[in-house]
Parts: structure tokens; C-alpha cells; sequence
């Protein structure tokens, strides 16, 4: 089985799943913004006496899967999803999906993915791919984070979809179906909807520790971090926060650019000219994100270290926290006439 | 962002791929670009095997002073926590605490060593005659 697959690279692999699968099935107008913007993806949230990798447990777009099922689900498309307890069954279903001739995501763990360069496996399992294809014993891989397209041999992609810990993938295997020909206005619902959603999840969810109330609860421990974890560990949690916000798969500045390139995107499809400036908010978090980065990497290269230069990087994120809720603010004054 | 400023540096990324960003092109409007890494994150990231590092140290030293079993150190070694070994091998999280006692480490039959010599990829006899 050898078959034609369009590779397309993006910034996040979730994204890029969710912009490939529908291309093929025809969708032209999809692209890694759109998908992100539909699936409301930007979030944060700071989740206290949890530890990721022994470190602070952040994250700066919402849950894993959510993205593929709210944008298929906004454009009329169902979405097939399974998981598996034996692994054999696993690969067999996947071998029969491929016999059809259909590509499909497959949700990896990073610390066995043959491919990946050894300091990027840590025990992180929210990874996808597609698998389009196979010959003999190899399988043709689309990762989304990469350039080119690559291989993975049977055994490898079984230890990689039966990774353990936070999020084990259980061989999770999911693809659209009956995907149709969502037109232009369905689109633009979809856009509607994906910013109102993420106009609740940045400003109205409850609590203190998500959303933009979550980057100032962050800002109030980098605060505390110095004094009470030490400076070696606290510099570690800083580059912890660096990690999950420029890592490959960000597209930059916590996925802030994203956004505001889907922004953009949603001015030209609501005829709507106030999004563009909005869009610039955005960038303009990004940026700020990147600063705090530089600020951090000062810190935990050891070049930085006093308290007061926590307290910049706190307030950084402070400033952040209020140029975000400016933002959101606005989208959620936006009245649109669809 | 804008195009120009994507930063080129060296990084693990190498011989891997290059990463896409989002970027404000000549006319304002966002465009990708590629980047082959980023020395702020790139700092990150050897941070965080630093502190890796430091713990399978720390482990090490554990066995050597007989405070921890051998199973201890290979979970280490391999970034694992107590949670993610029980994924691994089947064994609820409290009898793994358990099994990283030297104690009643030396008590476990060869099969369950085999389980978790499997999981580390090593042999029975590495794991039983690992000292620190």
C-alpha cells in the first residue's frame, strides 16, 4: 500500500491534523489558523500542586483532541475515534482503515517516537500524527510538526501509540467521516462560534488558576518561586514555562500568533475591519510572551538571579495578563450579523 | 514577530526538521517562516536535562547508601515517576513504592525483575546487580 499524501507542515500537530485530514477530504479553504481559531484553542491555565516532568503544570492552548472535534463539529463533520486495550487489535484496525485507503491521526507518546531527536523524548503523550499509508513492515508517517515526511516500523508505532503515564494514548486512533461540502457560511458560523468560546474560556471561566486570571496567578508565584523553591529550582521552573510556550508546536509566543493570524483570517470572512486591530493585540501578547522568554532565559542562564529580577518577569506576565483581557474584551463586544 | 526577526540558531532541532512560526510579513499581514531553533529555548531545554541529570545523581547515590532499590534508579534513569513505572508494569503505584525498597527488592521473585528489567530495556542481571 503506497499512497499520494499532500504533507502539509504546521506549527502545532493537533492543527496540523485537523488542516490535512479535511483537505484531503477536500475542504480547500482549511489552514492551521482556521482550524485553531474554530477550535478555540487559545487558552492558559496554571494547575497548582500538579507537577509536569517535575515541574510547574502550564499550559497556554486548551485540552488535547479538542481543537479536531470542535472544528470538525462546527463544520457538520463527524468524527470517528477509538481506543484500544490490546495492542494487536490496535494495529489491525489501523492496517484496515489503511487498506481503504484512509489516512488517519494516531496519538503518540514522545518518548518512544523512533524519529524524534533524543532530547525531545521526554514522557509526553499528547503527540499526533497520520498514518497514511504502509509497505511491508513500514508505515508512512505525516508528523505535522516536521518538514518532510517520515517512516516508522510496525514495532515502533505500536510502542509509540501504547506510551504510559498522563494522557496514555491506549492506541487512540481518529479521522473525519462523511465530510461533505461545508460551504462558506458554515465557515463563518464556525469562526463566530470559535471566538465566542474562547472569549468564555479566556475571561469567564470560573476560578482563579485559567484563563487571564491564570497568567496573573502564574505572575504572583514567580513572586514566591525564588524564596521558596531556591533559585536553582525556581530557575527550572522558569524554563519549564519557556518550554511549553516556544517549544516546537507553538508557532510562537504560546501560540499567541496563531491567533492573531486567525484574527486576520476572520476579518476577511466577517467583513469585520475591527478584528484586524484586535488581531494586533495579539501579536502584540506574543511579543510579550517572547520578552518574558528572554527575561526567564536570563535567569535560569544564571546571568540573572535576584529577587527583583523575578519580580520583572512577574510583571511582565502581569502586563500580559491585562493586554489579553483587553483583548478578549473587545472580541466580546463584537456584535456580528450572521 | 516579524519575518526578519525569526531566530536561526543551532539547537537539537538539527538534522530533524526546522519549526514553523507565525510572522508579520513586509505588508503587516501574517505569513509562516521556518526557523532552525532559538538559543532562549534551546537554554530550556539543556536546563531541564540539568535537572535530569541531577536527579538520576541524586538516585545513584541512594542505592550506593542502600536507601533505594536498583528500581529507584532505572525509573530515573528513564524519566519515569512512580505513576508512569505502574503504567509500565501493571503494578498498582503503591506496591512499585513498595518494590523501591531495598528490603523487599531483594525479596522479588525473578518474574516480576523481569517486568521491570523489560520496561528499563535491560537485563534481570543489571537491575539485581546494580549498586550505584
Amino acid at each position: 500500500m503506497l499512497k499520494d499524501f499532500n504533507h502539509i507542515q504546521t506549527a502545532h500537530c493537533e492543527n496540523g491534523i485537523t488542516t490535512s485530514l479535511l483537505k484531503y477530504h477536500g475542504i480547500d479553504y482549511m489552514n492551521e489558523p482556521l482550524a485553531f481559531g474554530i477550535g478555540s484553542g487559545l487558552f492558559y491555565i496554571h494547575i497548582p500542586f500538579m507537577k509536569l516532568n517535575n515541574g510547574p503544570a502550564i499550559a497556554f492552548r486548551t485540552m488535547p483532541g479538542a481543537v479536531f472535534k470542535r472544528t470538525c463539529k462546527s463544520l457538520g463533520i463527524d468524527v470517528k475515534s477509538k481506543k484500544f486495550k490490546d495492542h494487536k487489535v490496535a494495529m489491525d484496525f489501523l492496517d484496515f482503515k489503511l487498506s481503504e485507503g484512509i489516512p488517519v491521526a494516531c496519538q503518540v507518546g514522545a518518548f518512544h517516537l523512533a524519529y524524534f531527536p533524543v532530547e525531545y523524548r521526554f514522557h509526553f503523550n499528547a503527540h499526533n500524527i497520520i498514518v497514511y499509508g504502509k509497505d511491508n513492515d513500514d508505515y508512512f508517517i505525516s508528523d505535522p510538526i516536521m518538514e518532510k515526511v517520515t517512516t516508522l516500523s510496525a514495532k515502533e508505532l505500536e510502542k509509540a501509540r501504547f506510551t504510559q503515564g498522563i494522557y496514555a494514548p491506549k492506541g487512540h486512533i481518529y479521522y473525519p467521516e462523511n465530510v461533505g461540502n461545508p460551504d462558506i457560511k458554515l465557515l463563518e458560523k464556525g469562526i463566530i462560534k470559535g471566538i465566542k468560546r474562547n472569549v468564555r474560556d479566556m475571561l469567564h471561566i470560573p476560578g482563579y488558576i485559567a484563563g487571564v486570571r491564570g497568567i496573573k496567578y502564574t505572575s504572583n508565584q514567580i513572586r514566591k518561586w525564588r524564596e521558596k523553591l531556591g533559585t536553582r529550582k525556581a530557575s527550572f521552573y522558569l524554563g519549564q514555562i519557556v518550554r511549553m510556550q516556544e517549544e516546537i508546536g507553538t508557532g510562537g509566543g504560546g501560540f499567541r500568533y496563531i491567533y492573531a493570524a486567525f484574527l486576520e483570517q476572520a476579518a476577511n470572512y466577517l467583513k469585520e475591519d475591527k478584528l484586524v486591530g484586535i488581531s494586533e493585540d495579539f501579536t502584540k501578547a506574543g511579543d510579550l510572551w517572547r520578552s518574558a522568554a528572554v527575561q526567564m532565559a536570563g535567569i535560569y542562564k544564571g546571568r540573572l538571579g535576584e529577587q527583583k529580577d523575578f519580580e520583572e518577569t512577574a510583571d511582565i506576565l502581569l502586563e500580559i495578563s491585562k493586554t489579553e483581557k483587553v483583548a478578549f474584551n473587545k472580541l466580546s463586544k463584537l456584535k456580528f450579523n450572521k | 514577530m516579524k519575518k526578519e526577526d525569526i531566530p536561526q540558531d543551532k539547537s537539537a532541532l538539527d538534522n530533524f526538521t526546522r519549526e514553523l512560526y507565525y510572522v508579520k510579513n513586509k505588508n503587516n499581514k501574517y505569513e509562516t517562516g521556518l526557523s532552525t531553533g532559538w538559543d532562549i529555548k534551546k537554554e530550556a531545554l539543556d536546563n531541564a536535562w540539568d535537572e535530569v541529570n541531577l536527579r538520576i545523581e541524586d538516585a545513584k547515590k541512594a542505592v550506593k547508601e542502600g536507601r533505594k532499590s536498583p528500581i529507584y534508579y532505572f525509573m530515573e534513569l528513564n524519566l519515569m515517576t512512580i505513576s508512569i513505572l505502574s503504567g509500565y508494569t501493571g503494578f498498582r503505584k503503591f506496591s512499585v513504592k513498595r518494590h523501591i525498597k531495598p528490603n523487599i527488592f531483594n525479596k522479588l521473585s525473578d518474574k516480576k525483575l523481569s517486568i521491570y528489567a523489560s520496561n528499563f530495556n535491560i537485563s534481570i542481571d543489571e537491575l539485581k546487580n546494580y549498586k550505584g
